[in-house]
Protein backbone atom coordinates (compact mmCIF):
# COMPACT_ATOMS: atom_id res chain seq x y z
CA UNK A 1 0.00 0.00 0.00
CA UNK A 2 0.90 3.56 -0.64
CA UNK A 3 1.46 5.38 1.98
CA UNK A 4 -1.18 8.05 1.47
CA UNK A 5 -3.64 6.08 -0.57
CA UNK A 6 -7.15 5.05 1.49
CA UNK A 7 -7.45 2.09 3.20
CA UNK A 8 -10.92 2.09 2.65
CA UNK A 9 -13.18 3.44 -0.42
CA UNK A 10 -16.73 3.13 -1.10
CA UNK A 11 -18.17 4.35 -4.03
CA UNK A 12 -22.02 4.80 -5.22
CA UNK A 13 -23.10 3.09 -2.24
CA UNK A 14 -26.53 2.44 -1.94
CA UNK A 15 -29.21 0.69 0.13
CA UNK A 16 -33.37 0.46 -0.62
CA UNK A 17 -35.76 -1.60 1.23
CA UNK A 18 -38.35 -2.06 -1.00
CA UNK A 19 -39.77 2.19 -1.43
CA UNK A 20 -37.73 3.31 1.80
CA UNK A 21 -34.46 4.12 0.71
CA UNK A 22 -31.65 3.88 3.35
CA UNK A 23 -28.74 4.86 1.85
CA UNK A 24 -27.46 6.65 -1.55
CA UNK A 25 -24.86 8.20 -3.55
CA UNK A 26 -22.38 7.76 -0.50
CA UNK A 27 -18.93 8.07 -1.57
CA UNK A 28 -16.24 8.03 0.31
CA UNK A 29 -12.57 7.60 1.09
CA UNK A 30 -10.97 6.70 4.55
CA UNK A 31 -6.97 6.71 5.17
CA UNK A 32 -4.79 4.79 7.37
CA UNK A 33 -5.03 5.92 11.02
CA UNK A 34 -7.90 8.41 10.80
CA UNK A 35 -10.53 8.48 13.14
CA UNK A 36 -13.65 9.60 11.97
CA UNK A 37 -16.89 10.33 13.61
CA UNK A 38 -20.43 9.50 11.91
CA UNK A 39 -23.15 11.41 13.04
CA UNK A 40 -26.68 12.02 11.98
CA UNK A 41 -30.56 11.79 13.57
CA UNK A 42 -32.13 8.69 14.19
CA UNK A 43 -32.90 6.56 10.69
CA UNK A 44 -30.05 8.86 8.74
CA UNK A 45 -28.13 5.61 7.16
CA UNK A 46 -25.02 5.86 9.42
CA UNK A 47 -25.58 2.38 11.03
CA UNK A 48 -27.04 1.14 7.79
CA UNK A 49 -23.18 2.14 6.26
CA UNK A 50 -21.80 0.21 9.00
CA UNK A 51 -23.54 -2.89 8.55
CA UNK A 52 -22.83 -2.71 5.00
CA UNK A 53 -19.22 -2.27 5.39
CA UNK A 54 -19.01 -5.49 7.88
CA UNK A 55 -21.26 -7.39 5.75
CA UNK A 56 -24.30 -7.63 7.79
CA UNK A 57 -26.50 -6.10 5.59
CA UNK A 58 -25.69 -6.27 1.28
CA UNK A 59 -25.87 -2.89 -0.75
CA UNK A 60 -28.33 -2.82 -3.46
CA UNK A 61 -26.14 -0.91 -5.28
CA UNK A 62 -21.90 0.01 -5.40
CA UNK A 63 -19.01 -0.92 -4.07
CA UNK A 64 -16.49 -1.35 -0.60
CA UNK A 65 -12.92 -1.96 -1.20
CA UNK A 66 -10.69 -2.61 1.45
CA UNK A 67 -6.76 -2.23 0.29
CA UNK A 68 -8.23 -2.73 -2.85
CA UNK A 69 -10.32 -6.30 -2.44
CA UNK A 70 -13.76 -5.79 -3.06
CA UNK A 71 -15.70 -6.46 0.37
CA UNK A 72 -19.20 -6.50 -1.20
CA UNK A 73 -20.36 -10.46 -1.14
CA UNK A 74 -17.62 -11.73 1.45
CA UNK A 75 -19.19 -12.93 4.69
CA UNK A 76 -18.85 -11.52 7.94
CA UNK A 77 -16.24 -13.82 9.09
CA UNK A 78 -14.64 -13.38 5.68
CA UNK A 79 -14.67 -9.43 6.71
CA UNK A 80 -13.03 -9.83 9.78
CA UNK A 81 -10.28 -12.00 8.67
CA UNK A 82 -9.71 -9.26 5.87
CA UNK A 83 -9.23 -6.90 9.09
CA UNK A 84 -12.16 -4.86 9.95
CA UNK A 85 -13.70 -5.41 13.00
CA UNK A 86 -16.82 -3.96 14.84
CA UNK A 87 -18.49 -3.35 18.04
CA UNK A 88 -22.11 -3.29 18.58
CA UNK A 89 -24.95 -0.18 19.69
CA UNK A 90 -26.18 -3.33 22.46
CA UNK A 91 -23.22 -4.97 23.15
CA UNK A 92 -22.53 -8.77 21.23
CA UNK A 93 -20.93 -10.90 24.48
CA UNK A 94 -21.49 -14.09 25.80
CA UNK A 95 -23.73 -13.45 28.36
CA UNK A 96 -23.07 -16.51 30.47
CA UNK A 97 -19.38 -16.82 30.49
CA UNK A 98 -17.33 -14.61 32.56
CA UNK A 99 -15.23 -11.66 31.26
CA UNK A 100 -12.07 -14.22 31.08
CA UNK A 101 -13.93 -16.63 29.13
CA UNK A 102 -15.47 -14.08 26.56
CA UNK A 103 -11.62 -12.80 25.96
CA UNK A 104 -10.17 -16.04 25.81
CA UNK A 105 -12.49 -17.28 22.86
CA UNK A 106 -11.67 -14.17 21.01
CA UNK A 107 -8.45 -14.32 21.26
CA UNK A 108 -8.51 -18.75 20.57
CA UNK A 109 -10.86 -17.61 17.57
CA UNK A 110 -7.87 -14.84 16.33
CA UNK A 111 -5.10 -17.15 17.00
CA UNK A 112 -6.61 -20.62 16.15
CA UNK A 113 -7.96 -20.65 12.72
CA UNK A 114 -8.64 -23.54 10.66
CA UNK A 115 -6.92 -27.18 11.93
CA UNK A 116 -6.08 -25.19 14.98
CA UNK A 117 -9.32 -24.36 15.82
CA UNK A 118 -8.64 -28.46 17.37
CA UNK A 119 -5.85 -27.45 19.50
CA UNK A 120 -6.19 -26.45 23.07
CA UNK A 121 -7.35 -23.62 24.03
CA UNK A 122 -5.96 -22.59 27.23
CA UNK A 123 -2.59 -22.31 26.75
CA UNK A 124 0.33 -20.50 28.43
CA UNK A 125 0.37 -17.97 25.44
CA UNK A 126 -2.79 -17.11 25.21
CA UNK A 127 -3.39 -16.49 29.14
CA UNK A 128 -0.60 -13.80 28.91
CA UNK A 129 -2.41 -12.11 26.19
CA UNK A 130 -5.71 -12.19 27.86
CA UNK A 131 -3.57 -10.57 31.04
CA UNK A 132 -2.42 -7.73 28.38
CA UNK A 133 -6.36 -7.26 26.92
CA UNK A 134 -7.85 -7.02 30.29
CA UNK A 135 -4.91 -4.49 32.07
CA UNK A 136 -5.26 -2.09 28.44
CA UNK A 137 -9.05 -2.31 28.45
CA UNK A 138 -8.97 -1.56 32.26
CA UNK A 139 -11.30 -5.01 32.91
CA UNK A 140 -8.90 -6.56 35.99
CA UNK A 141 -11.36 -6.10 38.46
CA UNK A 142 -14.32 -7.81 36.38
CA UNK A 143 -11.90 -10.71 35.02
CA UNK A 144 -13.97 -13.32 36.69
CA UNK A 145 -17.33 -11.71 37.16
CA UNK A 146 -19.81 -13.45 34.69
CA UNK A 147 -20.67 -10.53 31.99
CA UNK A 148 -24.64 -11.03 32.70
CA UNK A 149 -24.16 -9.01 36.40
CA UNK A 150 -21.88 -6.63 35.04
CA UNK A 151 -22.69 -3.17 34.11
CA UNK A 152 -23.52 -1.39 30.97
CA UNK A 153 -20.23 0.09 30.12
CA UNK A 154 -18.09 -2.83 31.65
CA UNK A 155 -19.89 -4.81 29.11
CA UNK A 156 -19.49 -1.93 26.22
CA UNK A 157 -15.82 -2.15 27.02
CA UNK A 158 -15.42 -5.62 26.70
CA UNK A 159 -17.45 -5.93 23.62
CA UNK A 160 -15.02 -3.63 22.33
CA UNK A 161 -11.60 -5.50 23.50
CA UNK A 162 -13.24 -8.39 22.02
CA UNK A 163 -13.45 -6.96 18.59
CA UNK A 164 -9.81 -5.73 18.55
CA UNK A 165 -8.05 -9.20 19.92
CA UNK A 166 -7.91 -9.99 15.94
CA UNK A 167 -6.00 -7.32 15.59
CA UNK A 168 -8.21 -5.48 12.98
CA UNK A 169 -6.81 -2.42 11.09
CA UNK A 170 -10.17 -0.72 10.87
CA UNK A 171 -12.56 -0.64 14.23
CA UNK A 172 -16.29 0.73 13.36
CA UNK A 173 -18.03 0.84 16.87
CA UNK A 174 -21.74 1.51 17.15
CA UNK A 175 -22.74 4.50 19.21
CA UNK A 176 -19.74 2.91 21.52
CA UNK A 177 -21.04 5.57 24.72
CA UNK A 178 -24.70 4.75 24.37
CA UNK A 179 -26.13 3.43 27.39
CA UNK A 180 -23.55 4.86 29.47
CA UNK A 181 -23.33 7.83 32.17
CA UNK A 182 -22.46 11.06 31.51
CA UNK A 183 -19.96 11.08 34.40
CA UNK A 184 -18.50 7.77 32.95
CA UNK A 185 -18.57 8.76 29.01
CA UNK A 186 -14.97 10.26 28.61
CA UNK A 187 -13.36 8.12 30.91
CA UNK A 188 -14.81 5.25 28.86
CA UNK A 189 -13.57 7.03 25.50
CA UNK A 190 -9.87 7.63 27.03
CA UNK A 191 -10.02 4.48 27.50
CA UNK A 192 -10.84 3.12 24.21
CA UNK A 193 -9.54 5.54 22.13
CA UNK A 194 -5.55 5.22 23.94
CA UNK A 195 -5.76 1.49 23.08
CA UNK A 196 -6.78 2.07 19.80
CA UNK A 197 -4.05 5.16 18.90
CA UNK A 198 -1.62 2.43 20.75
CA UNK A 199 -2.34 0.27 17.90
CA UNK A 200 -2.84 2.57 15.23
CA UNK A 201 -6.34 1.39 14.56
CA UNK A 202 -8.60 3.46 11.64
CA UNK A 203 -11.64 3.77 13.99
CA UNK A 204 -14.92 4.70 12.22
CA UNK A 205 -17.34 5.16 15.26
CA UNK A 206 -21.08 6.44 14.58
CA UNK A 207 -22.03 8.90 18.38
CA UNK A 208 -24.94 10.88 19.12
CA UNK A 209 -23.25 13.03 21.80
CA UNK A 210 -21.30 15.88 19.95
CA UNK A 211 -18.92 16.49 23.09
CA UNK A 212 -17.45 13.10 22.12
CA UNK A 213 -17.24 13.39 18.22
CA UNK A 214 -15.39 17.27 18.85
CA UNK A 215 -12.80 15.62 21.56
CA UNK A 216 -11.75 12.38 19.88
CA UNK A 217 -12.21 12.79 15.91
CA UNK A 218 -10.06 14.29 13.60
CA UNK A 219 -13.18 14.01 10.40
CA UNK A 220 -16.90 13.96 10.33
CA UNK A 221 -19.72 12.34 8.15
CA UNK A 222 -22.86 13.53 8.27
CA UNK A 223 -25.63 11.99 7.54
CA UNK A 224 -29.00 12.61 6.49
CA UNK A 225 -31.82 10.94 4.56
CA UNK A 226 -29.18 7.94 3.51
CA UNK A 227 -26.64 10.44 1.97
CA UNK A 228 -23.43 12.49 3.79
CA UNK A 229 -24.42 15.91 3.78
CA UNK A 230 -20.80 16.76 4.66
CA UNK A 231 -17.52 15.55 4.63
CA UNK A 232 -14.85 17.39 7.43
CA UNK A 233 -12.79 17.97 10.73
CA UNK A 234 -15.28 18.30 13.33
CA UNK A 235 -15.05 22.21 13.93
CA UNK A 236 -16.02 22.98 10.82
CA UNK A 237 -18.52 20.62 10.56
CA UNK A 238 -20.54 21.38 14.04
CA UNK A 239 -20.47 24.91 12.57
CA UNK A 240 -21.77 24.04 8.95
CA UNK A 241 -25.30 25.29 8.26
CA UNK A 242 -26.44 21.98 6.84
CA UNK A 243 -25.18 19.47 10.04
CA UNK A 244 -27.05 21.97 12.31
CA UNK A 245 -30.00 22.01 10.52
CA UNK A 246 -30.04 18.48 9.78
CA UNK A 247 -28.13 16.71 12.50
CA UNK A 248 -27.19 18.71 15.47
CA UNK A 249 -30.91 20.81 15.28
CA UNK A 250 -31.01 24.54 15.14
CA UNK A 251 -32.73 24.76 18.85
CA UNK A 252 -30.56 22.75 19.84
CA UNK A 253 -27.81 24.44 18.51
CA UNK A 254 -29.26 27.94 19.62
CA UNK A 255 -29.35 26.80 23.31
CA UNK A 256 -26.08 25.63 23.56
CA UNK A 257 -25.35 29.17 21.88
CA UNK A 258 -27.16 31.07 24.47
CA UNK A 259 -25.67 29.40 27.68
CA UNK B 1 -5.65 -35.82 27.44
CA UNK B 2 -5.02 -37.08 30.79
CA UNK B 3 -4.07 -34.41 32.92
CA UNK B 4 -7.19 -33.21 34.23
CA UNK B 5 -9.33 -33.97 37.27
CA UNK B 6 -11.78 -35.76 34.99
CA UNK B 7 -9.82 -37.75 32.76
CA UNK B 8 -7.78 -39.12 35.99
CA UNK B 9 -11.35 -39.60 37.31
CA UNK B 10 -12.59 -41.96 33.98
CA UNK B 11 -9.33 -43.60 33.76
CA UNK B 12 -9.48 -44.93 37.52
CA UNK B 13 -13.78 -45.27 37.82
CA UNK B 14 -13.15 -47.59 34.01
CA UNK B 15 -10.25 -49.51 36.06
CA UNK B 16 -12.79 -50.30 39.16
CA UNK B 17 -16.10 -50.82 36.94
CA UNK B 18 -14.02 -53.63 34.64
CA UNK B 19 -12.36 -55.44 37.61
CA UNK B 20 -15.71 -54.69 39.50
CA UNK B 21 -17.40 -56.57 36.35
CA UNK B 22 -15.46 -60.01 36.18
CA UNK B 23 -16.96 -60.93 40.03
CA UNK B 24 -20.36 -58.68 39.46
CA UNK B 25 -24.01 -60.90 38.74
CA UNK B 26 -25.34 -61.23 35.26
CA UNK B 27 -28.04 -58.56 35.62
CA UNK B 28 -25.62 -55.69 37.21
CA UNK B 29 -23.32 -56.60 33.86
CA UNK B 30 -26.40 -56.35 31.63
CA UNK B 31 -27.58 -52.69 33.15
CA UNK B 32 -23.87 -51.39 32.43
CA UNK B 33 -23.73 -52.40 28.88
CA UNK B 34 -27.03 -51.07 28.24
CA UNK B 35 -26.61 -48.18 30.21
CA UNK B 36 -22.83 -47.67 29.07
CA UNK B 37 -24.20 -48.43 25.47
CA UNK B 38 -26.83 -45.47 25.37
CA UNK B 39 -24.15 -42.99 26.76
CA UNK B 40 -22.43 -42.48 23.71
CA UNK B 41 -25.27 -41.29 21.91
CA UNK B 42 -26.13 -39.14 25.24
CA UNK B 43 -22.39 -37.84 25.10
CA UNK B 44 -23.20 -36.33 21.67
CA UNK B 45 -26.70 -34.87 22.81
CA UNK B 46 -24.81 -33.37 25.49
CA UNK B 47 -22.17 -31.35 22.71
CA UNK B 48 -25.45 -30.08 21.08
CA UNK B 49 -27.37 -29.28 23.94
CA UNK B 50 -24.05 -27.02 25.32
CA UNK B 51 -24.70 -25.34 21.98
CA UNK B 52 -28.28 -24.65 22.79
CA UNK B 53 -29.52 -27.31 19.97
CA UNK B 54 -31.84 -30.36 21.19
CA UNK B 55 -32.64 -33.25 18.62
CA UNK B 56 -35.44 -34.96 18.72
CA UNK B 57 -34.62 -37.66 15.92
CA UNK B 58 -31.25 -38.96 17.09
CA UNK B 59 -32.62 -42.43 17.13
CA UNK B 60 -32.34 -42.52 13.36
CA UNK B 61 -28.62 -42.33 13.75
CA UNK B 62 -28.39 -44.67 16.86
CA UNK B 63 -31.07 -47.10 14.74
CA UNK B 64 -28.94 -46.38 11.92
CA UNK B 65 -25.30 -47.81 13.75
CA UNK B 66 -27.67 -50.72 15.34
CA UNK B 67 -29.20 -51.78 11.69
CA UNK B 68 -25.63 -51.67 10.34
CA UNK B 69 -24.57 -54.29 12.67
CA UNK B 70 -27.53 -56.36 11.68
CA UNK B 71 -26.96 -55.92 8.11
CA UNK B 72 -23.04 -56.70 8.25
CA UNK B 73 -23.63 -59.48 10.32
CA UNK B 74 -26.72 -61.00 8.47
CA UNK B 75 -25.29 -60.20 4.67
CA UNK B 76 -21.96 -60.05 5.04
CA UNK B 77 -21.37 -62.39 8.19
CA UNK B 78 -19.22 -60.26 9.80
CA UNK B 79 -18.86 -61.22 13.65
CA UNK B 80 -15.59 -58.82 14.70
CA UNK B 81 -16.86 -56.49 17.55
CA UNK B 82 -14.09 -54.01 15.97
CA UNK B 83 -15.33 -54.05 12.32
CA UNK B 84 -18.99 -53.77 13.73
CA UNK B 85 -18.48 -50.69 15.82
CA UNK B 86 -16.79 -49.21 13.28
CA UNK B 87 -19.74 -49.85 10.20
CA UNK B 88 -21.81 -48.73 12.69
CA UNK B 89 -20.39 -45.18 13.53
CA UNK B 90 -19.59 -44.78 10.48
CA UNK B 91 -22.80 -45.24 9.06
CA UNK B 92 -24.16 -43.08 11.23
CA UNK B 93 -21.65 -40.54 11.17
CA UNK B 94 -21.93 -40.42 7.35
CA UNK B 95 -25.15 -39.95 6.84
CA UNK B 96 -25.24 -36.89 10.15
CA UNK B 97 -22.65 -35.28 7.88
CA UNK B 98 -24.56 -35.13 4.54
CA UNK B 99 -27.64 -34.28 7.02
CA UNK B 100 -25.78 -31.27 8.76
CA UNK B 101 -25.46 -29.37 6.03
CA UNK B 102 -29.32 -28.95 6.27
CA UNK B 103 -29.51 -28.70 10.15
CA UNK B 104 -26.91 -26.59 9.99
CA UNK B 105 -29.39 -24.12 9.03
CA UNK B 106 -31.81 -24.43 11.30
CA UNK B 107 -32.12 -23.52 15.38
CA UNK B 108 -34.69 -24.09 18.16
CA UNK B 109 -37.83 -26.06 17.69
CA UNK B 110 -37.12 -26.73 13.96
CA UNK B 111 -33.87 -28.47 14.70
CA UNK B 112 -35.63 -30.34 17.27
CA UNK B 113 -38.46 -31.24 14.67
CA UNK B 114 -36.36 -31.96 11.78
CA UNK B 115 -34.70 -34.37 13.34
CA UNK B 116 -37.90 -35.86 14.51
CA UNK B 117 -38.90 -36.04 11.19
CA UNK B 118 -35.94 -37.73 9.34
CA UNK B 119 -35.74 -40.42 12.08
CA UNK B 120 -39.65 -41.24 11.21
CA UNK B 121 -38.60 -41.55 7.26
CA UNK B 122 -36.19 -44.04 8.93
CA UNK B 123 -39.12 -45.76 10.71
CA UNK B 124 -41.38 -46.11 8.12
CA UNK B 125 -39.04 -47.66 5.43
CA UNK B 126 -37.73 -50.00 8.16
CA UNK B 127 -41.26 -51.01 8.93
CA UNK B 128 -42.28 -51.76 5.56
CA UNK B 129 -39.09 -53.83 4.33
CA UNK B 130 -39.18 -57.73 4.61
CA UNK B 131 -35.87 -57.79 3.99
CA UNK B 132 -34.88 -55.56 6.83
CA UNK B 133 -37.15 -57.83 9.16
CA UNK B 134 -40.22 -55.23 9.11
CA UNK B 135 -41.73 -54.58 12.60
CA UNK B 136 -40.04 -57.69 14.30
CA UNK B 137 -36.51 -56.86 13.13
CA UNK B 138 -34.02 -59.68 13.40
CA UNK B 139 -31.71 -61.35 15.61
CA UNK B 140 -27.68 -60.77 15.64
CA UNK B 141 -25.22 -63.43 16.03
CA UNK B 142 -22.58 -63.00 18.98
CA UNK B 143 -19.63 -60.53 18.66
CA UNK B 144 -16.51 -62.13 18.22
CA UNK B 145 -13.14 -60.27 19.50
CA UNK B 146 -10.28 -60.24 16.91
CA UNK B 147 -11.26 -64.09 15.63
CA UNK B 148 -11.94 -65.04 19.55
CA UNK B 149 -15.46 -66.34 20.35
CA UNK B 150 -16.20 -65.31 24.19
CA UNK B 151 -18.55 -67.60 26.24
CA UNK B 152 -19.86 -64.99 28.56
CA UNK B 153 -20.81 -61.55 28.21
CA UNK B 154 -17.65 -60.11 30.38
CA UNK B 155 -15.21 -59.51 27.36
CA UNK B 156 -17.99 -57.57 25.75
CA UNK B 157 -18.84 -55.77 28.92
CA UNK B 158 -14.64 -55.11 29.06
CA UNK B 159 -14.80 -53.62 25.14
CA UNK B 160 -18.46 -51.16 26.10
CA UNK B 161 -16.38 -49.99 28.86
CA UNK B 162 -12.68 -48.87 26.82
CA UNK B 163 -15.25 -47.46 24.13
CA UNK B 164 -17.01 -45.54 26.14
CA UNK B 165 -13.99 -44.25 27.99
CA UNK B 166 -11.96 -43.68 24.88
CA UNK B 167 -15.09 -41.82 23.56
CA UNK B 168 -15.51 -39.75 27.36
CA UNK B 169 -11.71 -38.89 26.70
CA UNK B 170 -12.19 -37.85 23.17
CA UNK B 171 -15.01 -35.51 23.71
CA UNK B 172 -13.31 -33.94 27.37
CA UNK B 173 -10.67 -33.23 25.09
CA UNK B 174 -12.73 -31.61 22.09
CA UNK B 175 -14.48 -29.77 24.87
CA UNK B 176 -11.20 -27.61 25.57
CA UNK B 177 -10.01 -26.89 22.30
CA UNK B 178 -11.05 -23.71 20.62
CA UNK B 179 -14.10 -25.35 18.47
CA UNK B 180 -15.55 -26.91 21.84
CA UNK B 181 -15.17 -23.91 23.78
CA UNK B 182 -17.45 -22.54 20.95
CA UNK B 183 -20.69 -24.90 22.42
CA UNK B 184 -21.81 -22.31 24.79
CA UNK B 185 -20.18 -19.22 22.87
CA UNK B 186 -22.66 -20.15 20.14
CA UNK B 187 -25.58 -21.05 22.71
CA UNK B 188 -25.06 -17.47 23.98
CA UNK B 189 -24.44 -15.22 20.85
CA UNK B 190 -23.92 -16.77 17.28
CA UNK B 191 -23.30 -12.69 15.73
CA UNK B 192 -20.75 -12.21 17.96
CA UNK B 193 -19.34 -15.54 17.00
CA UNK B 194 -19.26 -14.50 13.27
CA UNK B 195 -18.21 -11.25 14.10
CA UNK B 196 -14.96 -12.89 15.91
CA UNK B 197 -14.36 -14.56 12.44
CA UNK B 198 -15.64 -17.81 12.98
CA UNK B 199 -18.22 -19.86 10.97
CA UNK B 200 -21.23 -20.52 13.22
CA UNK B 201 -22.52 -22.82 10.89
CA UNK B 202 -19.05 -25.29 10.56
CA UNK B 203 -19.18 -25.58 13.90
CA UNK B 204 -22.63 -26.13 14.49
CA UNK B 205 -21.95 -28.95 11.12
CA UNK B 206 -19.13 -30.27 13.25
CA UNK B 207 -20.71 -30.51 16.82
CA UNK B 208 -23.40 -32.70 14.99
CA UNK B 209 -21.61 -34.90 13.03
CA UNK B 210 -19.87 -35.77 16.27
CA UNK B 211 -22.90 -36.42 17.77
CA UNK B 212 -24.25 -38.73 14.89
CA UNK B 213 -21.44 -41.30 14.79
CA UNK B 214 -21.76 -41.28 18.76
CA UNK B 215 -25.50 -42.00 18.56
CA UNK B 216 -24.13 -44.82 16.03
CA UNK B 217 -21.58 -45.91 17.69
CA UNK B 218 -24.09 -46.20 20.62
CA UNK B 219 -26.42 -47.88 18.63
CA UNK B 220 -23.82 -50.50 17.65
CA UNK B 221 -22.44 -51.46 20.80
CA UNK B 222 -26.64 -51.58 21.85
CA UNK B 223 -27.19 -54.00 18.86
CA UNK B 224 -24.44 -56.56 19.95
CA UNK B 225 -25.20 -55.95 23.79
CA UNK B 226 -29.13 -57.21 22.85
CA UNK B 227 -28.41 -59.74 19.89
CA UNK B 228 -30.67 -57.92 17.90
CA UNK B 229 -32.58 -54.88 15.87
CA UNK B 230 -35.94 -54.13 15.72
CA UNK B 231 -37.83 -50.36 14.56
CA UNK B 232 -39.61 -50.03 17.22
CA UNK B 233 -36.85 -50.25 19.92
CA UNK B 234 -34.13 -48.99 17.69
CA UNK B 235 -35.67 -46.12 15.55
CA UNK B 236 -38.99 -45.17 17.04
CA UNK B 237 -39.61 -41.42 18.10
CA UNK B 238 -39.98 -42.63 21.68
CA UNK B 239 -36.63 -43.90 21.26
CA UNK B 240 -35.32 -40.15 20.53
CA UNK B 241 -37.50 -39.28 23.48
CA UNK B 242 -36.06 -41.36 25.77
CA UNK B 243 -31.99 -39.81 24.27
CA UNK B 244 -33.39 -36.85 25.32
CA UNK B 245 -34.70 -37.84 28.45
CA UNK B 246 -31.46 -39.20 29.95
CA UNK B 247 -29.59 -36.23 28.27
CA UNK B 248 -31.61 -33.92 30.66
CA UNK B 249 -31.38 -36.78 33.36
CA UNK B 250 -27.60 -36.68 33.33
CA UNK B 251 -27.46 -32.72 32.62
CA UNK B 252 -24.39 -31.18 30.45
CA UNK B 253 -21.99 -29.93 33.19
CA UNK B 254 -19.47 -32.60 32.48
CA UNK B 255 -18.48 -36.29 30.19
CA UNK B 256 -18.99 -38.55 33.26
CA UNK B 257 -22.79 -37.18 33.52
CA UNK B 258 -23.99 -39.39 30.70
CA UNK B 259 -22.51 -42.02 31.79
CA UNK B 260 -23.90 -41.74 35.29
CA UNK B 261 -27.13 -40.72 34.01
CA UNK B 262 -27.52 -43.57 31.56
CA UNK B 263 -27.23 -45.99 34.22
CA UNK B 264 -29.25 -44.15 36.55
CA UNK B 265 -31.89 -44.66 33.65
CA UNK B 266 -31.46 -48.22 33.34
CA UNK B 267 -31.87 -49.08 37.21
CA UNK B 268 -34.60 -46.83 37.14
CA UNK B 269 -36.71 -48.37 34.47
CA UNK B 270 -35.68 -51.56 35.44
CA UNK B 271 -37.28 -51.14 38.97
CA UNK B 272 -40.16 -49.26 37.78
CA UNK B 273 -41.59 -51.93 35.33
CA UNK B 274 -40.59 -54.50 38.02
CA UNK B 275 -42.47 -52.45 41.07
CA UNK B 276 -45.62 -51.48 38.85
CA UNK B 277 -45.67 -53.39 35.08
CA UNK B 278 -48.96 -51.19 33.84
CA UNK B 279 -47.80 -47.88 35.03
CA UNK B 280 -44.16 -47.40 34.92
CA UNK B 281 -44.18 -44.52 32.96
CA UNK B 282 -45.86 -42.84 35.64
CA UNK B 283 -42.48 -43.61 37.82
CA UNK B 284 -40.31 -42.31 35.12
CA UNK B 285 -42.54 -38.98 34.15
CA UNK B 286 -42.59 -38.20 37.86
CA UNK B 287 -38.79 -38.86 38.06
CA UNK B 288 -38.52 -36.16 34.74
CA UNK B 289 -40.53 -33.80 36.62
CA UNK B 290 -38.57 -34.11 39.64
CA UNK B 291 -36.02 -33.32 37.70
CA UNK B 292 -36.89 -30.21 35.46
CA UNK B 293 -38.24 -28.66 38.81
CA UNK B 294 -35.18 -29.07 41.51
CA UNK B 295 -32.46 -30.43 39.25
CA UNK B 296 -32.23 -28.56 36.25
CA UNK B 297 -29.06 -28.90 35.66
CA UNK B 298 -29.48 -32.90 35.97
CA UNK B 299 -27.64 -35.66 38.41
CA UNK B 300 -24.37 -33.90 37.75
CA UNK B 301 -25.45 -30.86 39.16
CA UNK B 302 -26.15 -32.73 42.33
CA UNK B 303 -22.88 -34.15 42.32
CA UNK B 304 -21.17 -30.43 41.83
CA UNK B 305 -23.97 -29.44 44.64
CA UNK B 306 -22.21 -32.27 47.54
CA UNK B 307 -19.14 -31.48 46.47
CA UNK B 308 -19.13 -28.22 46.71
CA UNK B 309 -18.66 -26.76 42.89
CA UNK B 310 -19.58 -24.63 40.60
CA UNK B 311 -21.26 -25.82 37.67
CA UNK B 312 -18.86 -25.94 34.55
CA UNK B 313 -21.15 -24.64 31.80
Amino acid sequence: MKGNSPILEVRDLLKTFGAVVAAKDINVDISQGEIVGIIGANGAGKTCFVNMVTGYLAPTEGSIKFEGTELIGLETRKITHAGISRSFQVSQVFHSMTVSENLMIALAIANNRGADALSLMDTPDLRSKLDAVLKRYKLEPHRDSTVSALAQGVRKLLDIAMAVVSKPRILLLDEPTSGISVEEKFDFMDIVMGALKEDGVTVLFVEHDMEIVARYVSRVLAFYQGEIIADMPPKKALADEKVQEFVIGKEHHKKRNRT
Amino acid sequence: MFNDKTAKFLLLAAIVICVGGAFAPNWIVNQFMFGFSRALAILGLMVLWRTGLVSFGHAFYFGLGAYAVAILDSEFGVSDVFLRLLAGAVVAGFAGFLIGFIMRNYRDIFFAMLNTAISMVLFGIVVKTESLGSTDGFAISMSTILGFAPETKYPMFVIIMLVGLTAALLVNFYLKTTFGKLTTAIRDNEIRVEYLGFSVAHAIHLKYTISTILAGGAGALMAMSLGQVDPESMINWTVSGELVFVTILAGPGNVIAPFIGSLVFEILRTYAFELAPQAWQLIMGATFLTIIFFLPGGIWSLIEKLGGKKNER
